[in-house]
C-alpha cells in the first residue's frame, strides 16, 4: 500500500494507521510476528511428541503425502490450522517446538531461534509488543517446569527460507529436518546442516 | 589476508583492566565527525564500538565508521546487526571488514525497526545474534561460508557478542552468554550495568559455567549526566534497568551537580565491577559525550596507557595513506554495497 492511499485497515476501524499492533487476532499471520503463549499445557504435549515420533506408518504417509500435490496441500492446511490455532504457527517448515517448551520463537518478532534478545521488560513483556509475555521467557518457564532446560542450550542452526509453507511434520516424518540444532559441546560445533530443508514443492 | 595486529586482543590478554567506548556515528556526511569524537579517546582505550545504526536509526554505517577511526589512530570494533542484512549481505560485509583492516567485530541480534527513526522499515532477522556469532566462527576457523564454500583467505577478526545480564528471565542469561561462547565469541559487551549486585550475582554464575576463562568479560557502564537523560534511557533503551538509587543520588545534589554526580557514580560502579572476579574491563557507553569518557576513566583510576601518547600514535603519513584508501573505498563501495 502507498502511504497516503488509503487508511490501513486498523485506520478504517479508528485506530492508528501504523501501530506496532497488526491485524486483530492472536493467531494471525501479518506484519511482524507476535509472541504467542500456547494454551494446552507443556507436560501434555511433551507427553503426545512420541505418538508423532517417525516410524514405518510415518514414513510411508509422508511418501504417500509427497506422492501428490493436493493431498500435500491438504495436509498441510490441516498441519497449519491446528498448529496456528495452539502455537500461533507461521509454517516455518521446520519445528522446533519439542525443543522450546512448545512455546514457537518463530513468533517472537525477531524470530530468534537462540533464546530472548537484550530487550525483554524487567516485567517480562516483549520490547515489540509491551502487552505480550516474551515468548523465549514463556518457553523458558515451561521448559524449566518439565525438567527439559538441557534443550534450551541447544545451539539452533540458521533456518532454511525455502521452507515456509511445507509440512514440518512430513519434514520430520521424512528425516529431513535432522539437524535443526546440536548441541554447543565440543570445541567447534559445525554450524552447516548435512542436507537443506528441501526446496520448494 | 589480515593478521592485523589488534590491541583489544593484547589488551585482554593483559593482566590489566581493558577499556572500551562507544562512539555514534555521525547523521551526515562529514567524515571529521567520527574524527573528533575518537581523537579524545586515544591511548585512554583499547578500541571503539562503531554502533550498526543505534537504537535502529540511520547513521553513518560502521563501516565507514570504523575505517574513520582507524584513520583516526585508534581500533574499530565493528558492530554488526542482524537487523538490515540477510545472511549473504552479512557475511559479505564481515568479509570486507576483514579486508579493509578493521580487527574486531561485535555481532547482535539488533534493536527492532520499531524503536528506530524508520519503523515502517521491513525488519530482516534472517540470523539471530548467536548464529551470526557462529557463522563469524566458522568464517574464521574454518575459511567457509554457510554455504560451504571456501574463503580465501579467511579473515582473522576477534570475534565479540553481548548480553544483558538484567533483562528476564535472569537465571538463563549466562547460559545464553554460554551457548554464544560454544558458538565461538572471544569476548562479550554488556548491557549498562547499574545495579552492581545484579551483576555481581550474574558474574558468579558466568564463573559456574566456567565462561570467563573461553570468553572476556567486558562490562557496560555509562555516565547518567541528567534527570531527563535518566528519564531517557529507563523509557527509551530495550532491557535497560537502572535502580531507584540512582535517580535518588541525582535528585539529592543541586541542579549544577547532577552531571558531576552522574560522573561521580559512573567512576564508582567502575571500581566496584573491576573488583569482581572474572572481569576483563568495561566498555564505555556514553552517546553524545565521548569527550568526557577521558574524566570518568581518570577518575575510575583508569590511567591513560603510557605507550600511547598523541602524535606518536599514528604517523601522519600512514594516516594519510589510510584516508586515500578509506576515500576510495567509500567512493566505491558506498552506493551499491551498503544501502540501507
Amino acid at each position: 500500500m502507498t502511504v497516503g492511499q488509503r487508511p490501513g485497515r486498523a485506520a478504517r476501524r479508528g485506530g492508528k494507521a501504523v501501530t506496532g499492533r497488526p491485524g486483530r487476532g492472536a493467531r494471525s499471520i501479518a506484519a511482524w510476528p507476535r509472541p504467542v503463549r500456547p494454551r494446552p499445557p507443556a507436560w501434555l504435549l511433551y507427553r503426545i511428541q512420541p505418538l508423532l515420533a517417525p516410524n514405518t506408518f510415518y514414513r510411508r504417509l509422508a511418501g504417500w503425502l509427497e506422492g501428490s500435490r493436493g493431498r500435500y496441500r491438504i495436509f498441510a492446511a490441516a498441519e497449519k490450522t491446528v498448529k496456528n490455532e495452539i502455537f500461533g504457527c507461521r509454517m516455518c517448515g521446520q519445528c522446533t517446538l519439542p525443543v522450546t517448551g512448545y512455546a514457537c520463537p518463530m513468533t517472537c518478532p525477531k524470530q530468534l531461534r537462540n533464546g530472548p534478545c537484550g530487550g525483554v521488560g524487567s516485567d517480562g513483556s516483549c520490547e515489540v509488543y509491551p502487552d505480550r509475555r516474551c515468548v523465549w521467557l514463556v518457553a523458558c518457564e515451561r521448559a524449566e517446569d518439565n525438567g527439559r532446560i538441557a534443550d534450551l542450550q541447544l545451539l539452533q542452526r540458521p533456518i532454511d527460507h525455502r521452507g515456509w509453507g511445507q509440512s514440518s511434520w512430513v519434514n520430520y516424518w521424512t528425516g529431513r529436518d535432522d539437524g535443526l540444532w546440536t548441541t554447543g559441546d565440543g570445541p567447534a560445533p559445525a554450524i552447516g546442516r548435512r542436507a537443506p530443508v528441501a526446496g520448494p514443492r | 589476508m589480515t593478521s592485523a595486529p589488534s590491541s583489544l586482543r593484547s589488551s585482554l590478554e593483559s593482566a590489566r583492566a581493558t577499556v572500551t567506548a562507544e562512539v555514534g556515528p555521525p547523521r551526515g556526511a562529514d567524515p571529521a565527525a567520527v574524527r573528533r569524537k575518537v581523537e579524545p579517546l586515544r591511548g585512554w582505550v583499547a578500541a571503539v564500538n562503531i554502533p550498526d545504526g543505534q537504537s535502529a536509526h540511520v547513521r553513518m554505517s560502521n563501516w565507514a565508521g570504523s575505517l574513520l577511526a582507524l584513520d583516526a589512530g585508534v581500533e574499530p570494533v565493528m558492530q554488526v546487526t542482524c537487523r538490515d542484512r540477510n545472511r549473504i549481505a552479512l557475511q559479505s560485509d564481515l568479509m570486507s571488514a576483514a579486508a579493509l583492516g578493521i580487527p574486531n567485530v561485535v555481532l547482535m541480534t539488533g534493536d527492532h525497526p520499531r524503536f528506530g527513526d524508520h519503523p515502517d522499515a521491513k525488519p530482516v532477522f534472517d540470523l539471530d545474534g548467536v548464529q551470526l556469532v557462529w557463522t563469524a566462527r566458522t568464517m574464521r576457523d574454518e575459511g567457509r561460508l554457510l554455504s560451504g564454500r571456501q574463503l580465501d583467505p579467511p579473515p582473522s577478526w576477534l570475534i565479540g557478542a553481548v548480553e544483558n545480564p538484567f533483562a528476564p528471565p535472569v537465571r538463563f542469561r549466562a547460559a545464553r552468554l554460554g551457548k554464544k561462547v560454544a558458538a565461538g565469541a572471544d569476548f562479550v559487551q554488556t548491557q549498562f550495568v547499574f545495579d552492581v549486585p545484579v551483576f555481581t550475582r550474574w558474574m558468579a554464575d558466568v564463573r559456574d559455567l566456567g565462561l570467563q576463562q573461553r570468553c572476556k568479560i567486558l562490562a557496560g557502564v555509562g555516565p547518567v549526566r541528567s534527570l531527563r537523560a535518566l528519564e531517557f534511557m529507563s523509557n527509551n533503551i530495550p532491557g535497560l534497568w537502572i535502580p531507584d538509587e540512582i535517580g535518588r543520588r541525582l535528585r539529592g545534589v543541586p541542579a549544577d551537580r547532577v552531571a558531576d554526580e552522574g560522573l561521580a557514580m559512573c567512576a564508582e560502579i567502575i571500581q566496584q565491577i573491576l573488583r569482581i572476579p572474572g572481569v576483563s574491563g568495561v566498555h564505555v557507553m556514553a552517546p553524545g559525550f565521548e569527550h568526557g569518557i577521558p574524566e570518568v576513566l581518570a577518575r575510575a583510576g583508569l590511567a591513560r596507557a603510557a605507550t600511547d601518547r598523541p602524535g606518536q600514535a599514528e604517523p601522519a603519513t600512514a594516516g594519510a595513506a589510510r584516508s586515500a584508501r578509506a576515500a576510495g573505498t567509500a567512493g566505491t563501495g558506498g552506493g551499491s554495497g551498503h544501502a540501507h
